[in-house]
């Protein structure tokens, strides 16, 4: 087999590398060698990044999960697959990433035998190992039509229901309470980001993250893997993206109103250029472009004011988990490159676990078998490219 | 029967016989570099701070209800009976969300460690079981940091700001702050132009209320939220299962004839 050497394929590697030096210098010298994270600031990249955007990220799937099998959607069933595939890589890459922050993760079973049930970071994590588990089911059926196991496949349509409603109660329940983390630090997190209404916010981004997400993920795996566009799905999708967008902004709204911020919000402060930021490329950006039935109704488009949005609420849990706490705390936090290439890592990996995935399971449904020759190696790194471009912000 | 420290900075004559006895207790270096040091760190649980020749020592408060306590996942953090909020480091899994949840900034790291630890002032637990102060209180040669009962310690500042309060402000620190604590700080320096808190920005509220109103909600949330979705479920799929159902009957009627 000759392997042939294209530019993505050198940057994926260089992005490889680079993660494995700072693993090395992460796990041989400890956190203070591999990031700029202090007493001051204990939480940095890999909490703001890894944690809150990563569970963020993967929220197409119990999004999907939910509109499909659900509210039995049977037009949008074509995506549930890849939604479900993409939320599974993006949780275990999430524990992968939790590897490296937790500074004892060889103890990190204690959290089975010695519970403490009034604390959030808890409950975020029990859900989170009971939703890998939901997830692992929700995928282990690819792996069964691939290799044509027809019992597994029925046993596994048995408890369907009961996997669908179990992932969607953890989903709602850990995607809110990653928000709720937060709860405890009124006089640390900037007023522009402490409310009570967090975990409120943190459900319904996750909600509009997970339909911007699956229009973004259909759109690259049309182009990577020469998949003919289902252009209707992704038009019902990007309806659906900007009615919960709108929901968003009314809360955003309303919780500064109630809280009577919004004069202080338009005053220029270094915390108003972030939180502008945000807002526009959360809301502002892509509620217009959407409200164009044009924009709606074409890919690039609707891949565009997809991608617009998923970058501003990545800002939004940046803001939250970093810059909101720089006034508190007195000076900045930048991370260090070794953890910037952690992050980097993690994600090249799951686009690289995604291509692979594609190739070797009946992921795309009308694809039931896959031609090796189209699919190469490096498709997998082509899709990269946009996001790991914006993967620090 | 819950003991606390009451921390007179009018009285500190700025030794630092506090610092070396608590780092000979905890085991922890000290010498004349580490003296200098202005900041607590993994290895100096309290410091004595100075401005404008007075004098101001920062320790863990170890709350009534603590922060760290309550959001720790695993319960490596707990409050004794006795007053002191300890660490069990072999539960610890280092997620660090004690350290962001202190309003007082108050549990530190040992970045450089490969297995680290939490370290902050344990208001020597072992030593109170055994009948003794505190190591600081018991080294303080002008009674600065007094050790007692905690109902006790706040009469007595009680009674030392009644009586001298042309030196005190009139506040004692610790006493209402994030629903109280068993450290006391009076002083005649605002605390806060020493790094500590503003009390109307901590408030008075126990901190474990903010996150508990909605921990609280949860095992009411999980029966009902899932019985909502199961109920969706029905409804969405029960046109389905009508409609097979009702095809096999069909299908019997037709096979039966």
């Amino acid at each position: 087999m000759k392997i042939k050497l294209t530019f993505w394929k050198v940057v994926f590697i260089v992005i490889m590398v680079l993660g494995l030096y700072s693993t090395v210098v992460r796990f041989f010298y400890g956190l203070g060698a591999v990031s700029n994270m202090t007493d001051q600031f204990p939480w940095g990249l890999w909490i703001g990044f890894d944690l809150l955007c990563g569970v963020m990220l993967a929220a197409g799937g119990f999004c999907m999960v939910g509109a499909v099998y659900l509210f039995n959607v049977e037009r949008l069933h074509s995506v549930v697959r890849p939604a479900v595939l993409t939320a599974f890589l993006g949780y275990v890459l999430f524990i992968v990433g939790l590897m490296f922050d937790l500074g004892r993760p060889w103890y990190i079973w204690h959290q089975l035998i010695y519970m403490n049930p009034h604390s959030v970071m808890f409950e975020v994590g029990i859900c989170v190992m009971s939703y890998t588990t939901v997830l692992f089911f929700e995928f282990l059926p690819n792996v069964f039509e691939r290799f044509n196991l027809q019992a597994p496949i029925k046993w596994i349509k048995k408890i369907y229901p009961v996997l669908i409603i179990l992932g969607i109660l953890l989903s709602t329940l850990h995607q809110s309470s990653l928000g709720s983390l937060y709860l405890i630090m009124p006089s640390k997190l900037h007023p522009f980001w402490y409310t009570p209404a967090l975990p409120f916010l943190f459900f319904g981004s996750a909600i509009a993250v997970g339909l911007a997400m699956t229009i973004f993920e259909s759109t690259q795996s049309a182009k990577a893997f020469g998949r003919h566009l289902e252009l209707p799905v992704l038009v019902e999708l990007g309806g659906a993206l900007l009615v919960a967008l709108w929901v968003n902004a009314l809360l955003r709204f309303e919780d500064y109103f109630h809280r009577g911020l919004l004069g202080q919000i338009i005053k220029p402060s270094y915390e108003a250029y972030f939180l502008w930021l945000e807002l526009a490329l959360t809301f502002v950006i892509p509620i217009t472009m959407l409200s164009f039935k044009k924009v709606r109704l074409s890919p690039g488009g609707l891949y565009l004011a997809s991608v617009c949005s998923v970058l501003g609420f990545i800002t939004n849990r940046l803001n939250v988990s970093v810059i909101g706490f720089e006034t508190y705390v007195g000076h900045h936090y930048v991370p260090k490159w070794t953890e910037f290439s952690v992050t980097l890592m993690i994600v090249a990996m799951g686009f690289a676990l995604f291509g692979l995935a594609v190739k070797y399971l009946p992921i795309f449904p009308e694809e039931r078998h896959p031609v090796q020759q189209r699919l190469r190696t490096e498709s997998a790194s082509v899709v990269a490219t946009p996001v790991l471009g914006h993967a620090g912000d | 029967m819950s003991k606390a420290l009451l921390y007179d900075a009018t009285m500190c004559i700025g030794c630092k016989q506090c610092e070396s006895g608590c780092a000979q207790q905890n085991k922890l270096p000290y010498d004349d570099k580490v003296a200098a040091e202005p900041v607590q760190s993994a290895h100096k649980y309290t410091v004595v701070l100075t401005k404008d020749d007075k004098f101001m020592r920062r320790l863990c408060m170890n709350c009534e209800k603590p922060a760290c306590a309550s959001v720790c996942p695993v319960g490596a953090m707990h409050k004794t009976k006795e007053g002191p909020v300890v660490y069990d480091v072999w539960k610890c899994i280092g997620c660090r969300y004690c350290m962001v949840a202190c309003a007082f900034g108050q549990p530190k790291y040992e970045w450089q460690s490969l297995n680290p630890r939490i370290r902050k002032c344990i208001m020597c637990p072992d030593r109170i079981i055994a009948g003794k102060q505190t190591a600081c209180a018991e080294i303080c040669p002008t009674g600065a940091t007094k050790f007692g009962e905690r109902d006790d310690l706040i009469k007595e500042a009680q009674g030392r700001i009644r009586q001298n309060p042309s030196t005190y402000l009139p506040r004692i620190y610790g006493l209402n702050e994030v629903g109280g604590t068993s450290v006391f700080i009076l002083s005649s320096m605002k605390v806060e132009e020493y790094g500590y808190p503003a009390s109307a920005k901590i408030g008075d509220t126990a901190m474990p209320e903010y996150t508990g109103r909605v921990m609280e909600r949860i095992p009411d949330f999980i029966p009902v939220w899932t019985l909502v979705l199961g109920g969706i479920y029905w409804v969405s799929h029960r046109r389905e299962e009508v409609a097979a159902a009702e095809a096999e009957e069909k299908k019997q009627h037709g096979s039966g004839k």
